[in-house]
């Protein structure tokens, strides 16, 4: 591929959705700030703060000894320029987590205001849980849900709670031995929820989770994990966002989701951190017989951003359907990919990826499709779109498929286009600019995206998209 | 009052593509432009909406006696001037009913271009498709992208007409038609005309003014105006043709 984004260019200087709608980053209190070479010490400091069982303490421990002997992964540019060191990597907010909106420090809650997040909230969601620099701050799920038996809780309180199913899940469905930054998260990892929907339960608004990162130089490792019992039903809609930061900061999340037979996880991302983070996201599900688990990416925001939404259909007869859009406009690099590994007989996997690079910005789908022998009659679709603004911007594919079942049926289809001049007259002869011509064009590809989410997140996201491409100047 | 063109001369690249041509498209009159294939008629229109590329090097273009010469293309069509062009390109991504409601919203300066800000876009936006023809179903499907020829013209009339411009260009809105179809646009032309709209028809054949009347006819040639005239002036040109008429008139 062609030259990476240089980390080191100049921040952002267009107009981004994320720093309208929550402005520049505004100093709050921490109780806790730990920032350094991180050592055992470190960690077992994070675990000791947060009061947790031993054996925890010792898988982050296993955890760092892997970061440090693993090597930098291959597909990985620009990250290996941060200087973890630099980060502040646990920042716990003088915030304790709360369960009402107005019991937040007013500053804190100014900022999921502008996010319309308590609206949403009363209208919509069956629960949500937010967090704010390392820590879960508020957290709820509506009692009717409670009383079906449906958790909703910060991961550290689940760890606490439920240790032994934890185990079963937690770093296993994605090792930590799998790469360096995944190494990384397991030492490091803190915030995130555990959400649990017990057998037959089907919960009709989703679940919610929130991500801000406040300040710059920062490190963020969530986890979540999303379990569904036999024959349940949950849809999880994750949130992530941050205001204008003074210098970089990095994200390492991770997300593992497990449904059980016949159950359906649908799993949808809204990520529009603001040009100044750096998001790595760990995301893998195994769906069991008959299950289905969806992901549904809308990546919006950040400098860079490294996503591969995976599924392994485990089970006869499981499905996924793994729908990525990413935007890299400006100086941004988005290299994100889905990948299914059919274990299982008539397994089904359909991947929808669409990209738009606009103003230099460089796009990247790297997707594997693996069916292993004896995944019979296993069938796969992968449908690659992307649309390119100008001279400046790129579009990178690389499919990978591996088949070693005769009777599987893999296809891929590719398309690339250019914004032409004899487009751009058309829509402007209709009375729109330029940037309002290519917005429109933008909202018209993430319309998969839509469909997906209730109706409040759809106009949230068509605003969003259009003050991205507004005019260029207020900042810098 | 309504559009001038005024000894308009006009570059692409190195090549001059309109040479000082002049013509006054009034409201409620139909001034229809006549000419071969590379006379310069999409040039003119494209001109008119101020296409990157199409340099004016004299003359001018004025609406309602200002000039709009210094206008980019977008503020050119807020101001009342439509363009149907004669082979519209596909907008992959854009919805025919998005692009409506955006140009819509943004005429009456709704700030979210994809909010219905009033129901009743939506119930002219109906009442047009139905009454030209168009089917409902084009309208939820990306502009101009996997459209018949037939359906193409039909979507750009309907824009024409939904929008409400003050001057509507249209560019060879009848090729490609039949018959029927051919009579349906002319209809429809010649209501614009009736409602006291500026219309300027571009066209190649005569077929269509058999349909609607025109008020003035222009013939362009290689880039230059050969001959003006009334209604009179198509059945020239269909009787002698297009290179006798620029022998005719121009004498060489």
């Amino acid at each position: 591929m062609g030259k990476p984004v240089e980390l080191r260019e100049d921040i952002f200087k267009g107009t981004e959705a994320a720093v309208e709608l929550l402005g520049y980053e505004k100093p709050f209190k921490a109780q806790v700030e730990l920032k350094g070479r991180i050592t055992k010490d470190m960690i077992e400091e994070i675990s000791r703060i947060k009061k947790e069982p031993e054996w925890m303490t010792r898988l982050r421990l296993k955890s760092l000894e892997f970061f440090y002997k693993l090597p930098m992964p291959k597909w990985v540019t620009g990250i290996e320029s941060i200087d973890l060191e630099e980060l502040i990597l646990y920042v716990k907010p003088e915030v304790e987590m709360v369960k009402d909106w107005d019991d937040l420090p007013r500053d804190i809650k100014e900022y999921y205001d502008k996010l319309g997040l308590p609206e949403i909230e009363k209208k919509l969601l069956a629960g949500l849980t937010t967090v704010f620099e390392s820590e879960t701050i508020y957290a709820r799920v509506k009692k009717h849900l409670e009383e079906k038996g449906v958790i909703v809780l910060p991961l550290e309180i689940a760890i606490t709670k439920y240790p032994d199913f934890i185990k079963e899940y937690f770093l296993k469905i994605f090792p930590f031995t799998e790469h360096k930054f995944a190494a990384l998260h397991g030492a490091l990892w803190s915030g995130g929820v555990f959400v649990y929907v017990p057998p037959g339960v089907k919960v009709r608004e989703p679940i919610e989770s929130f991500f801000l990162i406040g300040r710059s130089a920062e490190g963020q490792f969530e986890h979540s994990l999303i379990i569904t019992g036999e024959g349940a039903e949950v849809t999880w809609i994750e949130g992530c966002s941050a205001p204008r930061l003074s210098k970089y900061s990095f994200h390492d999340g991770m997300v593992e989701a497990y449904a059980h037979k016949n159950s359906f996880i649908k799993i949808v991302t809204l990520q529009n951190w603001s040009k100044d983070v750096i998001n790595l996201n760990n995301k893998r599900g195994i769906a069991e017989d008959n299950a289905r688990l969806d992901w549904v990416e809308g990546s919006i925001g950040s400098k860079m951003t490294y996503v591969y939404p995976s599924t392994i259909l485990k089970g006869d007869y499981s499905s996924t359907r793994n729908t990525v859009i990413q935007l890299a406009k400006g100086p941004v690099l988005k290299d994100t990919g889905s990948k299914a590994i059919h274990v299982g007989r008539m397994t089904k996997s359909k991947i929808i990826n669409k990209s738009i690079s606009a103003d230099g910005g460089i796009n990247v789908y790297r997707g594997i499709i693996r069916i292993v022998r004896g995944a019979k009659n296993a069938i796969s679709n992968v449908e690659c779109e992307a649309m390119i603004f100008d001279s400046r911007s790129r579009a990178h594919t690389y499919p990978h498929n591996q088949v070693d079942e005769i009777t599987a049926t893999v296809s891929h289809e590719a398309r690339t286009g250019r914004l032409s001049d004899v487009q751009l007259f058309y829509l402007q002869s209709r009375g729109l600019e330029e940037d309002e011509a290519k917005s429109l064009i933008v909202l018209g590809f993430l319309d998969e995206i839509m469909i997906e989410l209730p109706f409040e997140y759809v106009n949230i996201l068509s605003k969003v998209m259009q003050l991205e491409f507004k005019k260029l100047g207020g900042y810098g | 009052m309504g559009l001038e063109v005024l000894n308009l001369t006009v570059r692409v690249k190195d090549k001059v593509v309109l040479r000082n041509v002049s013509l006054n498209v009034d409201y409620g009159t139909i001034h229809v432009v006549m000419g071969p294939n590379g006379s310069g008629k999409s040039s003119l229109a494209y001109t008119i909406l101020g296409r990157e590329g199409y340099e004016v090097l004299e003359g001018d273009i004025r609406l309602d006696g200002e000039s709009i010469l210094n206008l980019e293309t977008h503020e050119r069509a807020l101001r009342g001037i439509f363009l149907g062009m004669q082979d519209p390109p596909a907008i992959p991504g854009v919805k025919l009913s998005t692009l409506i409601i955006a140009s819509m919203n943004k005429r009456i300066g709704v700030s979210d271009l994809t909010k219905i800000s009033d129901p009743r876009i939506v119930k002219t936006i109906h009442k047009v498709a139905s009454e030209i023809g168009l089917p409902m179903e084009l309208l939820q499907r990306e502009v101009n992208v996997g459209f018949s020829g037939g359906e193409r013209k039909r979507s750009e009339l309907f824009q024409a007409i939904v929008l409400e411009p003050k001057i509507a260009i249209l560019d060879e809105p009848d090729s490609g038609l039949d018959i029927d179809g051919i009579r349906k646009v002319a209809s429809y032309i010649d209501s614009l005309r009736s409602k006291g709209r500026a219309v300027l028809l571009i066209t190649h054949y005569a077929r269509m003014l058999h349909f609607v009347k025109p008020d003035i006819v222009t013939v362009l040639i290689g880039g230059e105006v050969v001959a003006r005239g009334g209604p009179e002036l198509v059945f020239e040109v269909e009787e002698l043709g297009y290179e006798t008429i620029r022998k005719k008139y121009k004498g060489d």
